[in-house]
């Protein structure tokens, strides 16, 4: 390592690799993760997302988490996103694919995927 | 790819009680369960809550585990890892802090470490110390790169003085003053040595620097050696710290893999490198002169100063020697200005300090507080209070150098000057916390037999003088003191202190002079009344069983290791005095408070 910009390119790329450590980013996904979730496929719709967030460098602001049953078990796979000041979104039966749309049009774009969300499906 | 970070603390207390076995447990069922892919294990320096070893903290949601044990593993992979339901019965619940049900507080929260500011100690816990990566995503080697390339060394030193940064070794000399002189100094040859040889009975917070951060000590001492014009460095390391040395030794060699160390630093022409020496356990070396003198080679004895080793140091040079806390400090001053450090703090006495918490207290471990915070809001929050419902007596800083400080001194806000108004010392940061059991004399002796042992017998004052005093006070404890010896006690410490030719005699007397000064009654107790008012010296506490009280339970008989209780079932026992080794066990049996200690 001889200068200084090959030291904070070395730390920007580490500094993703710990952010994890950092407590929780400004936005919370959380993949129910009980018997049911994991029996309606909840693994890898959970990697998925820690897939997803990695590639788009979000691990400084998204944390990817799980959670315990919340009771509506046919739904599963359920996932939960919360942001401060924002109302929790619940989208249900999700896919990996689906994943990568939530990403797409609600962690990057703001607008949450309504198609995919509790209200919606019931409907 | 990995979605979650499970920190085991590889610190000194938490290896120990079995981190290392429990790394190896959680790898094991992670690769069985198919999560290795998943999560990742790292393990860390001490996170400073040693009574709850082994810790685990798991990240992303920060949940803190105490107290794990391998049988715990599978739980933890199978509920908290896989599913994500955290196990509630390992979780470490400040009890004074309320819940609401399913949720758990931060880290950060917890009385022990809410009142906490970590400088020295912002990396461990936090990062792999054997990891050099980590600490580059830390900031690590910023300070160092901006020094080299935007600061000259007048600049550096002169940031150093406006910082107020001083020594925490214990002397609390002003790093910037020093460096000062090591720079003004002219020669071809110069060095940087950090102090890491920390010998006080009951401080290991050097030890957790180095253990969780090393890559900060080395920073700082080539931050040190282009301020002074050195380049060559030593770290005096005990060798009774093997975690420590080892990860110093990966930290070294992969410093100089990045060019951290070596030659033409940050493509400058700044050279500078580091050896390590191993101390062998000489609690004399840890005064500066020994340590220099046993770093070249010599049987570890200090010489007189002045000349000061910034003037005449190591081999003869200009070196400067700093302390391991001290040197933790620099990159982030560095980095974050001279202001922002010296906005912690009390007046003369900037910064933060970490203090290794022992003794008769909740929380046993490891905190780092701003300078000026009270030795109640040591003892009675962050240090969860002194257990068993016992009150507290005094606390003890500084270690053989230091003193005690009493209960009336308790909201005394601690910094250096402060502390030696009080008759004690900052030391390196050992408190020891004690409770009505203890007895003062009894503690002066302890730390008087530790000087007279440590003595390196260079001077008469220590040698001859330390030895005169712990017979001195033998023979009080033994309950066979006059109080002409109490007065010859004084006026020895009063002559050692000022005649001792290194810090180590100087201060031998500290203990002793301490107790006089605020537990004088106890001596008297001990001179006069032949008594130990704590119950603890052999010689003049006596047990006895109240007839009345003592239901024949036999309970004491057959704890008693001697054989010295006799009695009949449902008839009342006694203690015959003769065969007596006074151990208490007999106290600690009887269910009916029916055997007094006098």
């Amino acid at each position: 390592m001889k200068t200084l910009a090959e030291l904070a390119a070395l730390r920007d790329k580490m500094k993703d690799k710990v952010a994890l450590r950092e407590g929780t980013g400004e936005k919370r996904i959380v993949v129910g993760m009980a018997t049911c979730g994991i029996a309606a496929g909840a693994r890898p719709v959970l990697n998925a997302f820690v897939v997803a967030i990695n590639e788009a460098g979000l691990t400084g602001n998204v944390t990817v988490t799980q959670t315990g049953c919340i009771g509506i078990c046919q739904y599963e796979p359920v996932v939960e996103v919360y942001e401060s000041g924002k109302e929790k979104v619940t989208y249900v039966k999700m896919t990996s694919e689906k994943a990568q749309k939530v990403i797409e049009e609600h962690i990057k774009g703001g607008r949450p995927v309504k198609e995919y969300t509790i209200g919606e499906i019931k409907h | 790819m990995i979605r979650s970070h499970v920190l085991i603390c590889g610190g000194t207390g938490c290896t120990s009680s079995g981190s290392v076995a429990l790394k190896e447990a959680l790898a094991s069922e992670l690769k069985a369960k198919g999560l290795d892919e998943e999560v990742k294990i790292v393990m860390t320096g001490c996170f400073g809550l040693c009574a709850l070893g082994p810790i685990m903290i798991v990240y992303p949601d920060g949940t803190f585990y105490s107290r794990v044990t391998i049988n715990d593993i599978p739980e933890i992979v199978d509920e908290h890892l896989l599913k994500g339901r955290i196990v509630d019965r390992l979780v470490y619940n400040d009890t004074t802090v309320e819940v609401e049900e399913g949720a758990h507080i931060s880290l950060n929260d917890t009385t022990f470490y809410k009142k906490q500011k970590r400088v020295a100690l912002r990396n461990c816990g936090v990062i792999n110390p054997e990891v050099v990566d980590e600490y580059i995503a830390m900031d690590g080697y910023q300070a160092l790169g901006k020094v080299l390339t935007e600061m000259s060394p007048a600049q550096v030193i002169q940031l150093m003085k406006d910082s107020g940064l001083r020594g925490r070794g214990g002397g609390g000399f002003p790093t910037g003053m020093k460096w000062d002189f090591a720079a003004k100094s002219v020669s071809d040859k110069k060095y940087v040595v950090c102090n890491a040889d920390e010998g006080d009975p009951g401080a290991f917070m050097d030890r957790s620097v180095l253990e969780g951060d090393p890559h900060a000590v080395i920073e700082a001492m080539a931050i040190a050696g282009y301020a002074i014009g050195a380049d060559e460095g030593y770290i005096y390391v005990r060798a009774e710290y093997p975690i420590a040395i080892k990860r110093l030794t990966i930290a070294i060699a992969q410093a100089r893999e990045y060019g951290l160390l070596g030659k033409d630093i940050f493509s400058t022409s700044f050279n500078f490198d580091i050896q390590l020496r191993f101390g062998a356990g000489a609690f004399v070396c840890g005064e500066e002169t020994a340590l220099l003198t046993s770093i070249e080679g010599n049987r570890g004895e200090p010489r007189p100063r002045p000349p000061f080793p910034a003037v005449k140091g190591l081999f003869g040079q200009p070196t400067i020697i700093n302390n391991v806390e001290t040197f933790a400090n620099i990159p982030q001053i560095i980095l974050k200005g001279a202001e922002w450090f010296a906005s912690m703090g009390t007046e003369k006495s900037k910064g933060t300090k970490v203090f290794a918490l022992g003794g008769k207290i909740t929380h046993t471990g490891l905190v780092e507080i701003p300078m000026g915070t009270t030795l109640r809001e040591i003892v009675e929050e962050i240090g969860g209070g002194v257990p068993n419902g016992k009150k507290f007596k005094a606390a003890q800083t500084g270690g053989p150098s230091g003193g005690c400080i009493p209960a009336s001194h308790i909201d005394t806000p601690i910094d250096y000057d402060n502390l030696i108004a009080i008759g004690s010392m900052m030391g390196s940061g050992g408190l020891i916390v004690m409770d009505e059991d203890n007895c003062m004399v009894d503690i002066a002796k302890f730390f008087l037999e530790f000087t007279v042992d440590e003595s390196c017998g260079k001077c008469t004052p220590c040698r001859i003088g330390t030895r005169r005093m712990l017979e001195l006070l033998t023979k009080i404890t033994n309950g066979n003191g006059t109080l002409e010896d109490i007065d010859h006690l004084e006026e020895l410490a009063k002559h050692i202190k000022a005649t001792a030719l290194c810090g180590l005699g100087q201060t031998a007397p500290n203990p002793v002079l301490s107790t006089l000064r605020y537990f004088r009654d106890e001596y008297i107790a001990h001179v006069v009344e032949k008594r130990c008012p704590a119950g603890v010296c052999k010689n003049l506490v006596s047990y006895e069983i109240v007839a009345d009280k003592c239901k024949g339970c036999t309970a004491c008989r057959r704890a008693c290791p001697v054989g010295a209780i006799s009695g009949e079932v449902k008839q009342s026992h006694i203690i015959d005095k003769n065969k007596c080794i006074k151990c208490g066990v007999c106290v600690t049996k009887c269910k009916f408070d029916a055997i007094i200690r006098k």
